[in-house]
C-alpha cells in the first residue's frame, strides 16, 4: 500500500536548536558514477572496526583465506566479526597503523592478495527472507560483521535486537549525510536505491515498526528522486522518503529523530527507549547483502574529495584497502593538499599519513587545501559572546563547559551536561576566539572516564582492604574468645578440684583404682603362692619390654599430673 | 606523504574577535557622525584622545603582563572601549580626564582582572562612573545641540579649551554649556512644572531633546546593523527598551503631568546607545538567552528608577554596572534545558 510521493501531504518537520549552514562542497565528488576500487596488493584488516570488544583472530600467518571468509570472530555480545575482503595469504597478524585520532597502531590481519578474488563457498541465497525466523536473520547480520556505517560503527546486530519489552514504533533511515564534502550515501541512494530498500524491508521484518521514515537532506534531490522511484516499485508499506532542510548536524542520530518525529532521545538514553531505531542507509544496504546473498560486510562506498585530490570521486572499496591506493585512483594529490582528513571537515580527524586502511566506518577521505581547512591559529581568550550556545544543537552552554574543562573542574563540567555533547563541532566553528572547544570537551570526557575508572578501582581496593581488616579482626576476636573460654573452663576445673579437696580426676581415679585392684590381686596371689604363668621364666627381651612399658606408664602419669597443674601458672 | 594533524572541525572559521569589534566600530559610525554634527569638534578630539590612550594602555598592560601586545591591540576591543567612553563624556571634557578615564578603564577595570574576556565590569562605563562621581561638574557640562547653540566653537577653540583650559574671550564654561534634556526635565519637574508647561521650551523635539533624539536614531540604526550581522542578539536591547517603555508608560498613565512618556525616555540620554552598544558587551553581560532578557530588563528598570527618583539625571552606566554584578548569578539560574533532558517531551 503506497501512494505517489507527489500526492502525499507534507510531513510536519521539527527543528533542533542551533545548527549551521555550511558550504556543502558536495558537487566536487558526486559527479562521477561509483566504480570499484582496484584490488590492492595487501589488505590490512583491523580487528577492531567497531564499538565493543575486539574480534579474535581465527587464522594464522601462512593460512590461505578466501574472499568473504571470517578471519576473526566476535567476542562478546557487543562485538563484530571481520572477514577477508579478497582471497590471498595471511602474511602477518599484529600491530599496524590504523585510522584513529590517536595515531596509534592496533592489531590487524594483513593479507597478501592473490588476484583471484576467489569467494568462499556461500550458502544458498535467500529470496523469501520473511519466511525465515527473525532470530536466524539476526544471526546472519551478526555473522556478516555489520556495523553502523554512518561513522559510529556500533554493531548492527545489537540494534536489530530491541529486547522483549521494547516496541519499535518508528524506523528511521539516515540518509541525511549532513557533513560537507561527503557524498557516499548520496551516491549509494542514487545508484543502489533498491538495495537500500531491500535492507529496509528486512529491518521492517525484524523490528515491525508502524512507520518507516527515510530522512534525506534536500541538497540531494537526485537521491530523493531515486529513493522515491524505488519506493514506488518496491511495495514497502508505511514507508516514506522525507526531504529535510539542509542544516548541519541534521544527520546526527538524535537530531534526525527530532526533525522527523519531534521526539528527543533522553539524555544518556538510546532511541529504542522512545520506540525509535535509526540506521544509516549504507547499513541497510549491507543488511540486504548479508541476508539475501549471505555476503559479509567486506566493502563500502568511500568519498575521496577535497581540493587536494585531482579527481574527487566515490569508489567502492574493499575493507582493508590502504588509503594511499584510493588516492592514487582518484588521480593523486594536487599541490594544494595540506591536510588528510578521515570523515568530514566537522567531525573527521586528521591522518598524519595515508598509509592506513579503510575500515567499515570510513566514509570519506578528504585531502583539504589550506583554503578549505585553514589553520585557525592560536586561540584568544573567550569573550563570552555566546555564539557557541546559539549554535549548539544540544542546547548546551559550551562556554561554561569550556571554563570548567579548562580548570579541570570535571564535576562542574558534568553539571553543565558535558556528556550530552555530541562533538559536532558547531561551537568551535563559530567561536570568534578560535578556541578548540570540542577538543576541550573530548579531553574532559576522557579525563572524567579515567577518573571514574580510577575512583572505581580505588573504591574496590578500599573495600577489599576494609574486608581484610574486618576478617583479621574477626579472626583475632574469635581466637581470643576461644582462649578465654578455655581459660575459664580450666579455672572452673581447678576451682572445683580445690573445692572438692580429695575429688580426683575420674580417669586418674579409675587408673588408680585399677592399679590398686591389680596390686591387691597380685598380693593375694602371692599369698596363695600362685604366680601368673606368663611372668615366670621371662626371657631377657621380654623383661626389658615390660620394664619399658612400666617406665612409659610412670612417665604418662607424671605428664598428666603436670598438665593439670600447668594452667594455674599460665 | 606526511600531513599536519589538528583537531576538528577543519573548517574556515567565519568569526574572529577583530571582525566582531570592527563591526561594532562600523555600527557606531552613524551615531558618532550625528554627534559630530550636533555637538561639534569636541567629540572627535575626545575620540582620538581616548583611542590613542586606550591603545597605549593596552600595550603597556600586555607588556607588564609579559604577553605579546600586538594580538591584544589588533583585536580592537580597546578601540571600542575608547569609542564608547568618548561619546559618553561631554565634548569639552578636559584632556586629562579622558586620559585618566581610559587609563582606569584599560589598566584597572580590564587588565587587573585578566584582560579581554575576564573583566566583570564594562570598562567604559566604570571609567564614566569614576569620573562622574569624582568630577561631577566637568561631567555634566554638555554643549547644547547645534540648532540651540549660540556660540559654535571652532576646532582651535575646542582644542584650547580641552588642552589648556582657555576659553574664548568673554565666554565661560557656563555660557558655553547647558543642561542636558534629562537634567532639564528633572529640574523643571522638581520645580513642580507640569509636563505640558515644560514642553513649551524650544529645547524639546518630538520625543526627547532636540538634536539628542536624532543622535538616538542613528545609534538605533547602528544597533540594527549589529542585529543584522548577528554580532548581538535582540534579547538585551529589546528587554531593556521594553522594561523602560512599560515602566514609563505605566507611570505616565498614572500621572500625565509628572511622568514623561516612554518615548521620551527611549530617545533621550544614553538609552539607545546603551541598549545596543553598552548593555550588549558580551564579556560583562549575561550569556544565556533567558538571562539576557532578565539582564536587559534589569538595566531598563534601574535606568528608569534612577532617572525618575534617583540622584542622577541619567543612569545607563550605573544600571549596566549593577547588572554586571548580577550577570554570573543570572546565568547560573537561567541555564537552557539541554537536549533530551525535558521531562515528558516525548509524550
Amino acid at each position: 500500500m503506497h501512494y505517489p510521493s507527489t500526492n502525499r501531504p507534507a510531513r510536519k518537520l521539527h527543528r533542533f536548536h542551533g545548527g549551521l549552514h555550511l558550504p556543502d562542497n558536495k558537487a566536487q565528488s558526486n559527479g562521477r558514477p561509483v566504480e570499484p576500487a582496484a584490488l590492492p596488493k595487501q589488505l590490512t584488516i583491523p580487528l577492531q572496526q567497531h564499538i565493543g570488544e575486539v574480534a579474535h583472530p581465527l587464522v594464522s600467518v601462512g593460512d590461505r583465506v578466501l574472499k568473504g571468509q571470517m578471519i576473526a570472530r566476535a567476542q562478546g555480545y557487543i562485538s563484530a566479526p571481520v572477514h577477508a575482503s579478497s582471497s590471498g595469504t595471511v602474511i602477518e597478524i599484529g600491530e599496524q597503523p590504523v585510522p584513529h585520532p590517536s595515531g596509534l597502531s592496533s592489531p590487524c590481519i594483513v593479507i597478501e592478495t592473490d588476484g583471484l578474488d576467489e569467494w568462499v563457498e556461500l550458502p544458498e541465497p535467500v529470496v523469501h527472507f520473511a519466511q525465515l525466523d527473525p532470530s536466524e536473520l539476526r544471526e546472519r547480520i551478526r555473522n556478516a560483521g555489520i556495523v553502523g556505517m554512518g561513522g559510529a560503527a556500533f554493531p548492527t546486530s545489537v540494534k536489530v535486537t530491541p529486547g522483549p519489552e521494547t516496541w519499535i514504533k518508528t524506523l528511521v533511515l539516515n540518509g541525511a549525510e549532513c557533513e560537507p564534502f561527503i557524498t557516499c550515501d548520496d551516491m549509494l541512494m542514487r545508484e543502489q536505491a533498491d538495495r537500500v530498500l531491500a535492507g529496509v524491508a528486512i529491518l521492517q521484518h525484524l523490528l515491525e515498526p508502524e512507520q518507516t521514515l527515510i530522512g534525506i537532506e534536500d541538497n540531494k534531490p537526485e537521491a530523493i528522486a531515486a529513493m522515491n522511484a524505488a519506493l514506488e516499485t518496491g511495495g514497502l508499506s508505511n514507508t516514506e522518503v522525507v526531504p529535510i532542510p539542509t542544516l548541519y548536524p541534521s544527520g546526527g542520530e538524535k537530531q534526525l529523530i527530532r526533525i522527523l518525529t519531534g521526539k528527543e532521545v533522553p539524555s544518556h538514553g538510546i532511541p529504542a527507549q522512545i520506540g525509535i531505531v535509526c540506521h544509516n542507509v549504507g547499513t541497510a544496504a549491507a543488511i540486504a547483502d548479508a541476508v539475501l546473498e549471505n555476503k559479509p560486510l567486506i566493502s563500502r562506498y568511500v568519498t575521496i574529495a577535497g581540493e587536494g585530490i585531482k579527481e574527487p570521486r566515490n569508489l567502492e572499496v574493499l575493507i582493508g584497502t590502504p588509503a594511499s591506493s584510493l588516492i592514487g585512483q582518484a588521480g593523486g594529490y594536487t599541490d594544494a593538499a595540506s591536510k588528510l582528513i578521515l570523515g568530514g571537515p566537522m567531525m573527521g580527524f586528521t591522518l598524519h599519513t595515508d598509509n592506513v586502511p579503510i575500515t567499515k566506518a570510513a566514509n570519506c577521505l578528504l585531502a583539504a587545501s589550506e583554503a578549505e581547512s585553514p589553520n585557525p591559529g592560536p586561540a584568544s581568550p573567550c569573550i563570552r559572546c555566546g555564539q557557541c550556545a546559539a549554535a549548539c544543537p544540544a542546547r548546551l552552554l559550551p562556554q561554561q563547559m569550556y571554563w570548567y574543562a579548562k580548570a579541570k573542574d570535571l564535576e562542574k563540567a558534568q553539571e553543565y551536561n558535558l556528556f550530552d555533547c555530541i562533538e559536532c563541532g558547531c561551537c568551535s566553528h563559530v567561536c570568534p576566539s578560535h578556541i578548540p572547544l570540542v577538543q576541550y570537551f573530548r579531553f574532559a570526557k576522557m579525563e572524567s572516564w579515567a577518573r571514574e575508572q580510577e575512583k572505581r578501582k580505588s573504591e574496590h581496593a578500599r573495600k577489599r582492604h576494609e574486608a581484610r581488616v574486618a576478617r583479621l579482626e574477626r579472626l583475632e576476636a574469635e581466637r581470643k574468645a576461644r582462649l578465654s573460654k578455655k581459660k575459664a573452663g580450666l579455672k572452673k576445673k581447678t576451682a572445683a578440684k580445690k573445692a572438692g579437696g580429695e575429688a580426683k580426676d575420674p580417669k586418674k581415679a579409675a587408673i588408680e583404682a585399677a592399679m590398686k585392684r591389680a596390686a591387691e590381686k597380685k598380693a593375694k596371689l602371692a599369698e596363695e603362692g600362685v604366680a601368673p604363668k606368663n611372668v615366670e621364666e621371662l626371657t631377657e627381651a621380654q623383661q626389658k619390654q615390660i620394664d619399658q612399658a612400666d617406665k612409659r606408664r610412670a612417665e604418662a602419669a607424671e605428664d598428666t599430673k603436670q598438665a593439670t597443674q600447668e594452667p594455674e601458672d599460665a | 606523504m606526511q600531513f599536519q594533524t589538528l583537531t576538528s572541525p577543519h573548517t574556515e572559521r567565519p568569526n574572529s574577535i577583530s571582525i566582531t569589534m570592527l563591526w561594532v566600530t562600523i555600527a557606531l559610525v552613524p551615531g558618532i557622525a550625528a554627534m559630530l554634527w550636533y555637538f561639534g569638534w569636541g567629540i572627535l578630539v575626545s575620540i582620538l584622545l581616548a583611542v590613542v590612550t586606550a591603545i597605549g594602555c593596552e600595550a603597556l598592560a600586555m607588556k607588564l603582563r609579559g604577553r605579546p601586545a600586538l594580538p591584544a591591540i589588533s583585536d580592537l576591543s580597546a578601540v571600542v572601549t575608547a569609542l564608547l567612553f568618548a561619546i559618553a563624556v561631554p565634548p569639552l571634557l578636559p584632556w586629562w580626564l579622558t586620559v585618566l578615564g581610559m587609563a582606569f578603564a584599560i589598566l584597572l577595570v580590564k587588565h587587573m582582572y585578566g584582560g579581554i574576556g575576564y573583566n566583570p565590569f564594562n570598562p567604559a562605563m566604570a571609567a564614566y562612573v569614576l569620573l562622574l562621581i569624582s568630577y561631577p561638574t566637568d561631567m555634566i557640562s554638555w554643549l547644547p545641540p547645534d540648532m540651540l547653540n549660540e556660540h559654535p566653537l571652532t576646532l582651535g577653540q575646542v582644542l584650547s579649551i580641552k588642552f589648556a583650559g582657555i576659553y574664548p574671550q568673554g565666554l565661560g564654561i557656563d555660557a558655553l554649556t547647558m543642561a542636558t534634556p534629562l537634567d532639564e526635565m528633572r529640574t523643571q519637574l522638581d520645580l513642580n512644572q507640569t509636563l505640558s508647561e515644560i514642553k513649551q521650551s524650544p529645547l524639546w523635539g518630538n520625543f526627547g531633546g532636540r538634536g539628542w533624539e536624532c543622535v538616538g536614531n542613528w545609534y538605533l540604526l547602528g544597533g540594527l546593523i549589529l542585529l543584522y550581522k548577528r554580532i548581538i542578539s535582540w534579547h538585551i536591547p529589546v528587554a531593556m527598551l521594553g522594561a523602560m517603555l512599560v515602566l514609563a508608560t505605566f507611570f505616565h498613565v498614572l500621572d500625565q503631568d509628572a511622568f514623561p512618556t516612554g518615548m521620551f525616555h527611549i530617545f533621550t540620554g544614553a538609552t539607545l546607545l546603551g541598549a545596543f552598544f553598552i548593555a550588549t558587551d558580551p564579556v560583562t553581560a549575561s550569556t544565556t538567552k533567558k538571562g539576557q532578557l532578565i539582564y536587559g530588563a534589569g538595566i531598563g528598570a534601574i535606568v528608569y528608577v534612577i532617572r525618575t527618583w534617583g540622584g542622577y539625571p541619567d543612569a545607563v552606566a550605573f544600571a549596566v554596572l549593577l547588572m554586571n554584578l548580577a550577570a554570573p548569578t543570572i546565568d547560573y539560574y537561567t541555564q537552557p534545558q539541554v537536549f533530551g533532558h525535558r521531562s515528558g517531551s516525548n509524550e
